[in-house]
């Protein structure tokens, strides 16, 4: 009996008429808890009823508290019929549960109705008394945090990060219970809320003993998502990041809090002592598996691997591979291994995992070094690989026991497997960044998951050890049975990062790469970093996590997208599985080959944020790829665009070819100027020799159907530079190129992007507009080509940026922040379009002092960058700081030799096209690599603006990204995580669909909203909508939506509110000092 | 292809006001993208009518969706489904209830019935305001009189806290109020060439010097209250027939006469005729301060003053200087007949009618 859960009815108001005679309601309530019922007194006819109820309360269990919700409804007395439902509220008791989240739920919450909406608000009051210690119970895990964010929540101070977590419950779907077909639309839209609701809340519950168990006290970048497979079931499933977090005294919050990163950050001598010391603390490097990877070069992870370890092209062969366990995938069996599993030995142990067990150790939970964090303390981030991905086609009519979790268990266990296999191929030990989804059409489904290759650095993980007392979290990691070497290579392993550490500047360690230059893992030029000449670095990177604010990027960033329809032949089972599966490697080159082109015509060298969703239709599959393009200052200058006839047959050939260069290079060139790219040109002479005289150029190529033989007799040097050949010798070619043209310019005033902040933006002001917008359209047309569709697709979504940029442009200058784009094909011809995202409008003088300080200094020497964006108002420079010494690491200039891009894709493809037979198939994009975090610096600056006077108390703000620029979160109230149904039997009386979604929308907005003021709050972060699922039938005037949104619920303060405003740049100022001293 | 749903949901509601404007005018959606057009509205942010008519129809069906709150102000501020920031509500609200004077010049004094609302066609094709616009003008009216009908206090004030309207506009809508319920006759010919605005201000007049609230409230007793503003207060229109004697008393009229005379002689040009004429004028405003007991001598009261007096004024040509000179002196005059005694109800009287028959004297 550890809890007791009392629940206060006040008052509603705004009820809707449920007498039509006297135009009034009698009104009461019943509150359920579990099997428990309670009602207040009827108040009659009254449209404001005023219970003021007694205290009812339930004496549960912790764990009942985790799992249920409290469920209030509202009900019209009627004497003679039944009592009519006017509605329900949902209360998720979950944030009552942790001391350091809300204490109480009062307030006006909506009464919804899944029929009829929003009917008037009822106020509560909620609080649960805790009995005992709560981390005691086994069954129960009251007092673990979570959190959306993917970042150190900004009140709270990361002591350790101790991994993936994972968990997934599955239940029948009440809409396929036989009782669906007597009962009420109602009723079963009830009963799948309700359902969703407490399968959400013992998710929550399990990851959180998992974290109990890892010794933790928090999940970050929580992540949960539902799977409706229909009549094999709903799952839900979520993934996060087991931390112990350590809340930051009042005292010291100002300056932590505002630039979480500096401050809290392993920055100064205790780390340095950590790693110094050659003792026991040191014996858990986090993974051990590829100690000497970095610095001397030669031993490299992927030599150090097994000889059945995949080599440098690891990405198409683990594949090819895994295409055989595909097999077993269709046949059912509960798989016991991958085939020839991942790449090492060590990885043996895994594989038992994925048998479900409920008390996984935090041990087998090392085996999946993934983190869903997406930022990073500085430091953290050592290298980054670049993406990895892999994709996997199931059949859901296939599952043996639809009912049990396992199935979908090992499905993902297995593409885990694979994503960290991909990892170790790109000489990374880690996977940042990272995400799954999954695309269900009918009893297909595609499981994707992506993330980012990553060398992480493992004092992090020791930091916490020495003040937190952590010995459990050491028990657990130190029996690791794959652990390398004994404890004086150990030692040296620490000490080697150490000195690692003083050789690479913060400000573009990140970019340098992690893997072998003599084997890579896929074709890329490398060179010399070009901020500290000794490291090597790709010429292109891709990833999935956000800007490092240490990263040093020249001009602004911007949304970059790639667009791609591919019909398919409808289908049945297995053959409709494996049609599919050879479609997605096309789609995923064709998406990159895309994105690199626009990369390219945008003078940038980097993508962040990097999201591919593939979603599965009927007759079509649709690939979206959207990312941010930046120019990291470290990583050399793109070449440009050139385009090769192959046929230089006649003169208007020729003429015509010559009109497009011209357009792609004035493209190019307003681009330069749009995003401020202005890389200091001398750089080249500057350091000329180190970097290898070479033919760097590579191509691409358009139609995948090519054959890459005649490539190489091209003369592709284009001017100094490197130039991307475009060869047009068909249609398709000619049509991407135009495609490539046709991206509509953004307005002037607006950036975009869909990381959380945009680079070289730092002065927001506290203007922000979350919004939604959700498209459906209608293919007219059933025959069309695939180029037609990639027109309206592609058309779809420029319309859609175009239409959000006129609705907002009363906010210019602004930035459309963390534009997160899902797409579906909910029927047969149908595309569905939805975007979130959150406009934040800027200030523009400022802007422009900031932007000459930053090009400024990104040309020239650090202290005059330190000095200019000082003037600006910016402290968080340290970053930037030059390294001191030389790096003691000899590195053999070495002159590589040019490898043909096109040909290994299509090598790559080839192989995968032959290995994919079967239904489960998965292919990989494994790209280039990636960097540090993007928040000190924008944030610092921010908290030197001055604030317009803040609107009403009950004003909740929204917003995807992790802050809210201009102010200051004091504390995490808790996470929100909401689930609706609407449905409606007239259609047309509320609008037509639009109609019926815009008011749906709205009103899930609102109840959240509600729910966060009633805990306190005054914001919600994280925003997201994880699932927006219209279905409708006009012909019966019927439409049904669902809705999942999560989010965290928060209490911010202005910055200009508090009176701490000096000594907080002052402590600033010295934590960057501080920062300084240990790079 | 083609678009089958399109909607734009943001935290804080956006409401273009120009597009609201639009929407209040009862413009379709194509006719709106077409103003919009003209407008320029293309050369903002590279829009194409395609982005015009999507976030057109967006905006008509978020407003339309707020109607419904509009309907009762009060409930903007509380309600939660959308976040519209306070400064907007007012606006929202403000704009909402504004109203054409052409159209409420129709509507002034009518029965705010469904027989009214259904011939709205005409008065829509007469004043060129769209019907849909007509419609919410008319309903309006009849919500803020349903509401403020039943309610005790000041009208103005009544109206303002219900559908919290800025002040000026709550006055022109007492007017309203104040017309629907006394049912002044205002549609007569000769009454057309007068504007909304010069009934509104006469009505604010009647509210103000007139009704029971007039003459300080919180003497009166609680039950007699009610309706004090929308009714002309019953024992002040029964005393108005105590200055009959003004006319009745041929001693007390000639001295009237001669008083007014003296102070009027060499200051205006149409001294000769005024002094002939000074007993028909004079009969004719205290003969309608006598009829005020019957209500539909009230009704009347405008057409009355119209043709009594303003008319015969009008006919011989004074000036509003020479109108505004000889009220005021006929006014202060009566004050010296030493045995006129109703001094109080005359100042009453003579006060509102000399800032009516100003208002109302202009062609």
């Amino acid at each position: 009996m550890p809890g007791k859960l009392k629940a206060k009815i006040v008052a509603g108001r705004h009820l809707p008429v449920m007498d039509r005679a006297s135009d009034l309601t009698d009104a009461f309530v019943e509150v359920k808890f579990g099997n428990t019922t309670f009602k207040t007194d009827v108040f009659p006819k009254s449209l404001n009823p005023q219970w003021n109820s007694e205290w009812f309360k339930f004496e549960v269990d912790d764990e009942d508290l985790q799992d249920e919700p409290l469920q209030i409804t509202v009900l019209d007395h009627d004497t003679y019929s039944a009592n009519d439902a006017i509605g329900k509220v949902y209360i998720d008791i979950d944030p009552l549960l942790s001391c350091e989240a809300a204490t109480v739920i009062s307030g006006w919450l909506p009464i919804y109705d899944t029929i009829h909406g929003i009917r008037g608000e009822i106020n509560v009051l909620v609080k649960v008394d805790l009995f005992n210690d709560l981390n005691r119970f086994r069954q129960s895990s009251c007092g673990v945090k979570f959190f959306c964010t993917t970042s150190i929540p900004r009140c709270y101070r990361v002591a350790l990060v101790h991994g993936f977590v994972e968990e997934l419950v599955v239940n029948e779907d009440p809409e396929y219970q036989w009782i669906d077909r007597i009962r009420t639309p109602r009723a079963s839209n009830e009963a799948r809320q309700r359902l969703i609701s407490l399968m959400s809340g013992e998710l929550q519950r399990k990851i959180g003993l998992k974290v109990l168990e890892m010794g933790g006290n928090a999940v970050v970048g929580y992540l949960q998502c539902f799977d409706l497979e229909g009549e094999s079931g709903l799952v839900v499933r979520a993934i996060g990041t087991a931390c112990t977090l350590d809340k930051l005294s009042p005292g010291t919050a100002p300056n932590t809090t505002t630039h979480t990163n500096t401050h809290t950050l392993p920055n100064t001598a205790p780390t340095s002592n950590a790693c110094n010391s050659p003792s026991k603390d040191s014996k858990e490097p986090v993974f051990s598996e590829d100690p000497p990877h970095s610095l001397s070069g030669p031993p490299t992870p992927l030599r150090t691997l097994p000889s059945s370890s995949p080599p440098p092209f690891s990405p198409s062969k683990p594949c090819s591979r895994q295409s055989s366990s595909s097999d077993t995938d269709l046949s059912l069996t509960p798989r016991i291994g991958m085939g020839s599993g991942g790449s090492v030995g060590k990885e043996a142990g895994p594989l038992k995992t994925l048998l479900r067990q409920h008390t996984q150790s935090a041990l087998e939970q090392r085996e999946f070094p993934i983190f869903t964090l997406t930022c990073f303390p500085p430091g953290f981030l050592v290298h980054v690989g670049g993406v990895v991905s892999t994709r996997s086609v199931k059949l859901l009519d296939r599952i043996h026991n639809p009912d049990e979790p396992e199935t979908r268990d090992a499905w993902w266990e297995e593409i885990r497997q694979e994503i960290k296999s991909h990892a170790k191929a790109l000489g990374c030990h880690a996977v940042v960044g990272y995400s799954e989804s999954t695309s269900i059409c009918e009893e297909v489904c595609i499981l994707s998951a992506s993330g980012t290759a990553a060398m992480l650095n493992p004092r992090f993980m020791r930091e916490g050890c020495l003040d937190t007392g952590g010995s459990d979290h050491r028990l657990s990691r130190q029996p690791h049975p794959g652990m390398v070497g004994s404890e004086r290579g150990e030692g040296e392993v620490s000490s080697t990062w150490l000195g690692f550490e003083d050789a690479s500047p913060p400000s573009c360690g990140f970019v340098h790469i992690p893997y072998d230059e003599f084997n890579m893992p896929f074709p890329a030029q490398l060179t010399y970093c070009y901020h500290c000449r000794r490291q090597k670095v790709p010429d292109v990177l891709f990833t999935t996590i956000d800007l490092p604010a240490e990263a040093e990027v020249t001009g602004k960033g911007c949304l970059i997208q790639a667009r791609l329809c591919r019909t398919k032949k409808k289908a049945q089972g297995e053959v409709n599985a494996t049609s599919i599966s050879n479609l997605l490697p096309f789609m995923e080159y064709e998406l990159h080959t895309q994105l690199m082109n626009k990369l390219k015509l945008r003078s940038m060298n980097a993508l962040f944020g990097l999201r591919i969703q593939i979603s599965v239709g009927e007759n079509m599959l649709l690939g979206l790829a959207s990312a941010t393009g930046v120019y990291l200052s470290a990583l050399p200058a793109p070449g440009g665009i050139q385009i090769a006839g192959k046929t230089p047959s006649d003169l208007s050939y020729d003429q015509h070819i010559s009109t497009m260069q011209k357009r792609i290079d004035d493209t190019i060139a307003k681009n330069k100027e749009l995003y401020n790219i202005h890389p200091p040109e001398c750089i080249e002479e500057v350091v000329g020799s180190p970097i290898p005289d070479r033919q760097r150029s590579s191509r691409l190529f358009r139609s995948t159907s090519e054959s890459s033989d005649e490539l190489s007799e091209l003369d592709l040097s284009h001017g100094k530079k490197d130039a991307f050949v475009l060869e047009i010798d068909d249609t398709d070619a000619v049509e991407d190129i135009q495609s490539l043209l046709t991206d509509a310019p953004i307005p002037a005033g607006f950036y975009s992007c869909n990381t959380e902040v945009m680079p070289g933006i730092h002065n927001w002001t506290s203007g922000l507009q979350m919004f939604t917008s959700v498209r459906v359209y209608r293919l007219s047309n059933a025959n069309l080509t695939n180029q037609g569709l990639n027109k309206i697709f592609t058309d779809l979504c420029e319309n859609l940026l175009k239409s959000l940029y006129f609705k907002l442009r009363s906010m210019i200058p602004c930035c459309l922040c963390h534009l997160n784009f899902t797409v579906a094909v909910p029927e047969e011809e149908l595309i569905q379009v939805a975007v979130t995202a959150v406009a934040m409008s800027f200030d523009k003088e400022t802007q422009q002092a900031a932007d000459k300080a930053l090009t400024r200094g990104s040309g020239e020497n650090e202290e005059q960058l330190q000095f200019s964006m000082e003037m600006c108002g910016e402290s968080t420079i340290s970053n930037n700081q030059p390294t001191a010494k030389p790096s003691g690491v000899p590195e053999s200039a070495m002159v590589h030799s040019s490898r043909d891009r096109c040909s290994t894709w299509l090598e790559l493809l080839r192989l995968k096209a032959h290995t994919i037979r079967r239904g489960s198939v998965k292919t990989i994009s494994s790209s280039e690599r990636c960097s540090p975090l993007p928040e000190g610096r924008s944030r610092s600056l921010r908290s030197t603006r001055s604030l317009p006077c803040g609107a009403p108390v009950t004003v909740v703000k929204m917003t995807p990204l992790s802050f809210l620029p201009g102010t200051r979160i004091v504390k995490y109230l808790g996470i929100i995580n909401m689930f609706f149904i609407r449905e409606t039997t007239s259609l047309r009386e509320e609008g037509g669909v639009s109609g019926f979604l815009h008011s749906f929308i709205a009103e899930v907005f609102a109840m959240v909203r509600a729910h966060v003021a009633a805990l306190g709050g005054n914001a919600l972060v994280s925003y997201s909508m994880k699932e927006c699922v219209f279905m409708e039938n006009p012909n019966k005037n019927q439409a049904q939506c669902l809705i999942n949104v999560s989010g965290d619920a928060v209490i911010f303060i202005r910055e200009s509110d508090q009176e701490a405003i000096p000594p907080l740049l002052t402590s600033r100022q010295t934590s960057s000092t501080g920062a300084d001293g240990t790079t | 292809m083609s678009m089958e749903l399109d909607v734009f949901v943001g935290n804080t509601t956006i409401m273009d006001m120009e597009v609201y404007q639009l929407w209040l005018d009862g413009l379709t959606v194509s006719d709106a993208v077409k103003v919009r057009m003209d407008e320029g509205a293309l050369l903002e942010c590279e829009a194409n009518p395609e982005v015009l008519t999507s976030d057109t129809m967006d905006q008509f069906r978020t407003f339309q969706m707020c109607e419904r709150l509009l309907h009762s102000p009060t409930k903007l501020g509380s309600q939660l489904l959308y976040q519209i920031p306070a400064q907007n509500q007012i606006i929202l609200i403000e704009r909402y209830y504004e109203f054409d004077s052409v159209f409420a010049r129709e509507v002034l004094g009518k029965k705010l019935s469904k027989g009214t609302k259904k011939d709205l066609d005409d008065t829509s094709c007469k004043t060129g305001i769209t019907l849909k616009s007509c419609r919410r003008q008319f309903d309006n009216f009849k919500r803020v009189f349903k509401v403020v009908e039943e309610l005790k206090g000041p009208l103005v004030e009544n109206i303002q806290r219900h559908f919290l309207l800025s002040d000026t506009l709550a006055r022109d809508y007492a007017a309203i109020v104040f017309f629907a319920n006394s049912r002044f006759e205002t549609g007569k010919r000769k009454l057309q060439y007068l504007s909304f605005q010069d009934f509104a201000f006469c009505a604010g007049q009647l509210i103000s010097y007139w009704t029971i609230g007039a003459m300080g409230a919180p003497t009166v007793p609680d039950s007699m209250m009610e309706d004090m503003d929308v009714d002309l207060e019953k024992e002040f229109l029964n005393e108005l027939k105590d200055l009959k004697v003004l006319v009745n008393d041929k001693d007390m009229m000639d001295q009237h006469k001669i008083l007014v005379c003296a102070a009027l002689r060499g200051k205006i040009k149409v001294y000769k005729l005024m002094e002939v004429n000074f007993k028909n004028l004079s009969r004719a405003l205290i003969n309608l301060a006598s009829k005020l007991t019957h209500t539909k001598d009230v009704r009347d009261l405008f057409i009355d003053l119209v043709e009594k007096f303003i008319e015969p004024c009008r006919y011989d040509r004074w000036t509003v200087a020479e109108i505004t000179l000889f009220l005021t002196h006929y006014t202060n005059a009566a004050h010296c007949l030493g045995t006129f005694r109703h001094q109080m109800i005359w100042d009453r009287y003579m006060g509102v009618i000399k800032s009516c028959i100003l208002q109302m004297y202009h062609e």
